[in-house]
C-alpha cells in the first residue's frame, strides 16, 4: 500500500531541526559536481528518499547568498550518522557551499517535504535522470535494492566523464543504462524508445524522475498511456523551505482543478499525473 | 530570569518577540513550540480567495530579499472554518491580519473574523503589492483614517494598524491611524523596491517591483518606529531587519513595545524562540529588569525633538 510522509504514526512532535552538523568529506567529483557529507545526530536521518534539506550558505569573498539552498538528500545513513549530498557548483549559494572544508560546521534544516512513495507491490521500477538529477533518485534506488526489487537507471549526461553515481547505482546492485550526448543516445526520441522497451519487455511498472523538464514531460506521456504510477521530485528557488512564504510555488492539476502548489511542503515529489 | 512582559493596549504579551506577517505558519509548529512565543500573527488573508502573483515570487539580495507573494488567500470563510481553529491550543494571543480593496470591506471582514479565538486583527494598509503601483492605503492619511475609523466600528476587537516605510511622513499616518480608533501601530511592512538581472536584462520579480525586508530595511522602520513613538499615546511595534538581540534593544530603546521577527526565520527558523531566550539572558547580564526599562534608555538629545520637523 502506498505510505505518505503524513501516514507515519509514529511522527515526532517536532519533526524538523536546525542543526550545525560538522564537514567530513566536500570533495569534487569531477570538474562540475561535489560529494559533501556532514555528520548528523539521529533526529536529521529519520528522513526519506526524495526529501531535502535547506542548507545555510554563508558569505564566501565576492559572494553574498542571502537564502538558504535546499538540496535533495544523496544519502543517509543511521548507521555512520551520515548525511549525504552531491551538487553541482553553479552559482553564489553553491560556491559557498564548495568552499567548506573538513571540520567546518554546516547550519541545516530539515529534513524537509514529501519523499518519494514505494508502492509495496512495485516489481521493476526504473529512475530515469540527467546529471545531478540521479543524485536526487539514489537514495530512491537503496531503498528498493533494500527491499530486493529489481531495478533500472537510464543515467543522462552530456558526456561520459559526466557520468554521475553510476558506480553507486551499480554497486547497489541497479541496472544502469548510459546514455550521453556525445554517444548520440540521449535524445528524447532515443530515450523514449528505450523506455517503451523496458515497458513492454521488462514489465516497468514504476517511474521516477528528477528535475530536468523534458525527460519529466517524456515520462508523464509514458506513465498515461500504459498507467504506469510515477513521480518526479521538482527543484524550484524558495525562500523559506518550510511552507510558509509561498514564494516556490508551481501550478499543478490535484482534486480536479489547477492549484499553486508549494514545492517545498507539498512536493518537492509530485505525482507525475499532477504536474503541467 | 528577566520580567519580558509587556502590554499592547488591553492584551498582556508574556514577552515582547512575535511573527511578522506573511512568515509564519501552522508549518512552523513542526520545528519549535509556539507557546513560548509574544503572540501570533498570521499571514494577511483577504475576503475572497486570491491568485497571488506570478513568479519569480522572491530574490535575494546581499543583506535582504524582494518579495512580490501578491497575497495568495483561501479567502475569509477558510479562515475562520480552518486556519483559526488550527491555532485554538496554543496559548499566546491570536492576531489575524487581514487586507482588502476599501474602508467599507476591510470593515466587513473585521466584522465576519471577529469570532472566538481571535485575539486582535492586523489591518495591513500597507502591502506595496497590493494596490497599482505600489500604492497603499497607509500612503495617505485620509485613506488610512477611513479604513482604521471604518473597521472601529465594526468590531470590538482591538486593531493593529500596519503602517508603510514607502511614506514622507510617517507621523502624520501613524496620528491618522490612531485618531481612528487604532489600539496600537506595527512600524514597518516591507519597502518597495526593485531588482534587475543585468545578465539576462531581465527583472528579478515576476510583479517588477517588491517589497524589500531583512536586515537591508532596518534602519529605515527603526526611524520610522521612532517617529511614530513620538508622535502617538499608543503603543507601536516594531518590525524591520530584525535578526540579532541588539536588534531587539535598538527597536525597544526607540520605543517599541514590542517587535516583530519575519524574514530572519526564513533563514533560522529558530529565530524568534533563539531571541526571546537571548533578550531573557541579555536582560539579566546587563540588570536591565523589564522591557519597558530598556524603553526608557535611549539618551535624549536635543536634536531628536528636531527631527520631528523633517517627519
Amino acid at each position: 500500500m502506498l505510505k505518505t510522509n503524513h501516514e507515519l504514526s509514529s511522527r515526532p512532535a517536532f519533526p524538523l531541526h536546525q542543526r550545525t552538523c560538522e564537514v567530513k568529506v566536500n570533495d569534487p567529483v569531477n570538474s562540475q559536481y561535489r560529494y559533501l557529507v556532514v555528520s548528523a545526530p539521529d533526529e536529521l536521518l529519520d528522513c526519506e528518499p526524495g526529501q531535502f534539506f535547506h542548507l545555510l550558505c554563508e558569505p564566501e569573498g565576492d559572494d553574498q547568498p542571502f537564502f538558504r539552498r535546499p538540496m535533495s538528500i544523496y544519502g543517509f545513513d543511521r548507521d555512520r550518522g551520515e548525511l549525504s549530498f552531491l551538487y553541482k557548483v553553479t552559482g553564489a549559494g553553491t560556491r559557498s557551499l564548495a568552499s567548506l572544508r573538513a571540520g567546518d560546521g554546516l547550519d541545516v534544516v530539515g529534513p524537509l517535504g514529501v519523499g518519494f512513495t514505494l508502492p509495496e507491490d512495485m516489481t521493476h521500477p526504473l529512475l530515469v535522470a540527467r546529471g545531478v538529477g540521479l543524485a536526487t533518485l539514489a537514495p530512491l534506488a537503496r531503498a528498493f535494492r533494500q527491499r530486493g526489487v529489481k531495478t533500472t537507471a537510464i543515467c543522462s549526461a552530456r558526456s561520459a566523464d559526466l557520468l554521475m553515481s553510476v558506480e553507486l547505482f551499480e554497486a547497489l546492485g541497479v541496472r544502469v543504462i548510459p546514455v550521453t550526448d556525445a554517444d548520440g543516445n540521449s535524445g528524447t526520441g532515443a530515450i523514449e524508445a528505450l523506455i517503451e522497451r523496458l515497458v513492454a519487455e521488462e514489465k516497468v511498472d514504476g517511474l521516477y524522475t528528477c528535475g530536468s523538464k523534458r525527460l519529466t514531460t517524456l515520462l508523464k506521456r509514458v506513465s498515461s498511456s500504459h498507467g504506469i504510477f510515477g513521480e518526479v521530485a521538482l527543484e524550484q528557488h524558495m525562500a523559506c523551505g518550510v511552507g510558509v512564504c509561498q514564494a516556490c510555488v508551481l501550478p499543478f492539476s490535484r482534486d480536479g482543478r489547477t492549484q499553486d502548489l508549494r514545492v517545498c511542503r507539498d512536493g518537492p515529489v509530485f505525482n507525475l499525473t499532477e504536474v503541467l | 530570569m528577566a520580567d519580558l512582559r509587556t502590554r499592547i493596549g488591553s492584551l498582556e504579551l508574556q514577552n515582547p518577540i512575535m511573527p511578522a506577517s506573511g512568515t509564519f505558519g501552522i508549518e512552523m509548529a513542526d520545528i519549535f513550540d509556539f507557546d513560548l512565543l509574544g503572540a501570533l500573527v498570521l499571514k494577511t488573508v483577504t475576503p475572497h480567495m486570491r491568485a497571488g502573483n506570478p513568479v519569480p515570487r522572491v530574490c535575494e539580495l546581499p543583506n535582504g530579499m524582494l518579495n512580490s507573494i501578491g497575497i495568495p488567500s483561501k479567502g475569509g470563510d477558510y479562515l475562520v472554518d480552518r486556519i483559526i481553529p488550527q491555532f485554538s491550543a496554543f496559548k499566546p494571543p491570536l492576531v489575524v491580519s487581514i487586507s482588502a480593496n476599501s474602508a467599507e470591506d476591510f470593515a466587513k471582514f473585521a466584522s465576519r473574523i471577529s469570532v472566538a479565538g481571535v485575539d486582535a486583527i492586523e489591518a495591513n494598509i500597507s502591502c506595496p503589492n497590493i494596490e497599482d503601483d505600489g500604492h497603499a492605503f497607509a500612503m495617505s492619511t485620509t485613506a488610512t483614517h477611513k479604513v482604521i475609523a471604518a473597521m472601529r466600528k465594526a468590531t470590538d476587537l482591538p486593531i493593529w494598524a500596519k503602517l508603510s516605510p514607502n511614506v514622507g511622513a510617517p507621523a502624520d499616518i501613524a496620528r491618522a491611524a490612531e485618531d481612528a480608533g487604532a489600539d496600537a501601530l506595527v512600524a514597518t511592512n516591507t519597502m518597495l523596491g526593485m531588482a534587475i538581472d543585468v545578465k539576462s536584462g531581465k527583472f528579478k520579480l515576476g510583479n517588477v517591483m517588491g517589497g524589500l525586508s531583512g536586515p537591508a530595511l532596518k534602519p529605515i522602520s527603526l526611524r520610522v518606529t521612532y517617529q511614530c513613538v513620538r508622535a502617538v499615546s499608543i503603543p507601536v511595534i516594531g518590525c524591520g531587519g530584525i535578526s540579532t538581540v541588539d536588534d531587539v534593544l535598538e527597536y525597544l530603546m526607540a520605543g517599541a513595545a514590542a517587535v516583530q521577527v519575519g524574514t530572519a526565520s526564513f533563514i533560522h527558523p529558530m529565530a524568534m524562540p533563539d531571541l526571546i531566550r537571548g533578550l531573557d539572558e541579555r536582560l539579566d547580564a546587563e540588570g536591565w529588569e523589564t522591557v519597558s526599562r530598556v524603553n526608557g534608555m535611549l539618551a535624549q538629545r536635543r536634536e531628536a525633538a528636531n527631527v520631528l520637523e523633517y517627519a
